[in-house]
């Protein structure tokens, strides 16, 4: 079946299953492997990516959901202003360690932010919920979003 | 076949008449229980029909008093609507996580008929009905009768969800509570929603369901029967008591890997209780 949707602001037509799970289409016929797949059920956030400006778990998504509708990734976000900030944020506050939940969290943080611009901490712990992180216990990146908040206070807002 | 993605509900209906489909909405349930190894498209048992695009499946309305939440609405609309009454509003807010609830539908969660789905429980209280739509047919049954068991309901195989409606409530009590493991992504141990109404100290309606402690949601009747038009003077830890005792043989919850059946039963009857202390003290 014909399935067209628009990736990081460019058009795509794929030829393909319609049940097919969006994670899999961005990964392996697009290339996008800053979207990462960690337990394919929902419960991680390692898979998150921005389906007409909501936050969605791309394991979750069949293709068919994406028709016709403009998808955000990692790739997409990372030559904007609202990503230097987040990424600044995050190493400076030491969110990273092993990094693979990583773009994730930073999908979840500007859907947060782009919509909440003065988030309280129980905003931001909402916010992350979806997403799972085993090596920082999560205060280093509540920091971060904190932090990136306060950085791009008229970005947000704008 | 690979599926179909109609471009309108007549469309969908048509489809359904002519074959056997497995409506997709959200897919937040399917796509999990039907998954194989990545690459591999979900093992549906049937094609899929995509409906969560459909126009006619979106929308929260208001009409002659009652509140209508097209099938295909996404739980983080719900949980945001101001029409949407706040017993419901609470137990969708709890649901999984913003990126599960963006995508996820109430029409999915009724029709997954899941002894733990988080809004069964409200739309129990709220006497909420189910409108089905065929290519013929026009059906309307309470979501008590809808709900059969565990992944069981009324729905027929060229059937679609088309909305939920329930009266809009007038309550001067209200509580809900999920149990669960933590507080995002949890599916619930047990819930509770109840809907009361105090007039001059009369306790004019009582309603409670329970969540994730038999094979469907239970909400006895005959039980808040005995509740209703009593003074609030006769409410005693006496009669408080005796309400426990009447739910407790209904209240079968299992074991599983979740739970288990003696801290859900216990629990589940001192929320209950807890209830009627609230109510109690105004």
């Amino acid at each position: 079946m014909k399935i067209d949707f628009i990736v990081n602001g460019k058009k795509v037509e794929l030829d393909t299953n319609p049940t097919r799970r969006l994670l899999d289409v961005l990964r392996e016929d697009l290339g996008l492997l800053g979207i990462k797949e960690g337990c394919g059920e929902g419960e991680c956030g390692a898979c998150a990516v921005l389906l007409d400006d909501k936050l969605v778990h791309s394991c979750l998504v069949p293709l068919a959901n994406a028709r016709g509708k403009e998808i955000l990734t990692i790739e997409g976000l990372k030559n904007t202003e609202a990503y230097r900030i987040i990424q600044d944020a995050f190493l400076d506050a030491g969110s990273v360690q092993c990094g693979f939940c990583t773009p994730g969290f930073v999908m979840s943080t500007y859907a947060l932010l782009k919509n909440n611009p003065d988030p309280k901490e129980e905003d931001i712990k909402k916010a992350i919920s979806g997403n799972l992180c085993r090596c920082t216990g999560y205060q280093m990146i509540i920091d971060a979003i904190k932090l990136a908040a306060k950085r791009g206070e008229k970005l947000w807002k704008a | 076949m690979e599926g179909l993605i109609p471009e309108s509900l007549n469309e969908a209906l048509d489809a359904l008449s002519k074959e056997r489909f497995i409506p997709v909405a959200g897919g937040t349930d399917l796509m999990v229980r039907y998954k194989r190894w990545k690459n591999l498209t979900p093992a549906l048992p049937y094609p899929p029909l995509f409906i969560s695009q459909l126009k006619e499946l979106k929308g929260i309305y208001r009409e002659n008093g009652e509140i209508i939440i097209k099938s295909a609405t996404e739980l983080s609309e719900i949980e945001k609507s101001p029409l949407v009454p706040s017993i419901l509003r609470k137990a969708v807010s709890q649901m999984a996580s913003p990126g599960i609830r963006n995508m996820g539908t109430i029409g999915g969660n009724i029709q997954n008929a899941s002894p733990a789905g988080d809004t069964l429980p409200p739309l129990y209280v709220l006497d909420a009905r189910v409108v089905l739509l065929s290519k013929n047919e026009r059906r309307c049954l309470y979501i008590y009768e809808f709900i059969k068991g565990p992944g069981k309901t009324e729905r027929l195989d060229n059937e679609i969800i088309y909305e939920v409606r329930f009266k809009i409530p007038t309550h001067t009590h209200e509580f809900y509570r999920k149990v669960g493991t933590r507080k995002a992504n949890a599916l619930s141990k047990l819930s509770v929603a109840a809907l009361a109404q105090l007039n001059e100290e009369v306790l004019e309606d009582f309603r409670i369901s329970f969540g994730a402690v038999a094979p469907t949601p239970i909400r006895r009747m005959e039980i808040e029967e005995r509740i209703r038009g009593k003074a609030l003077s006769k409410l005693d830890d006496h009669l408080i008591d005796e309400i426990a005792h009447a739910y407790e043989k209904h209240i079968n919850p299992i074991t599983d890997q979740r739970s288990d059946k003696t801290y859900r039963k216990k629990v589940t009857l001192r929320l209950l209780k807890a209830f009627l202390y609230q109510i109690r003290s105004r």
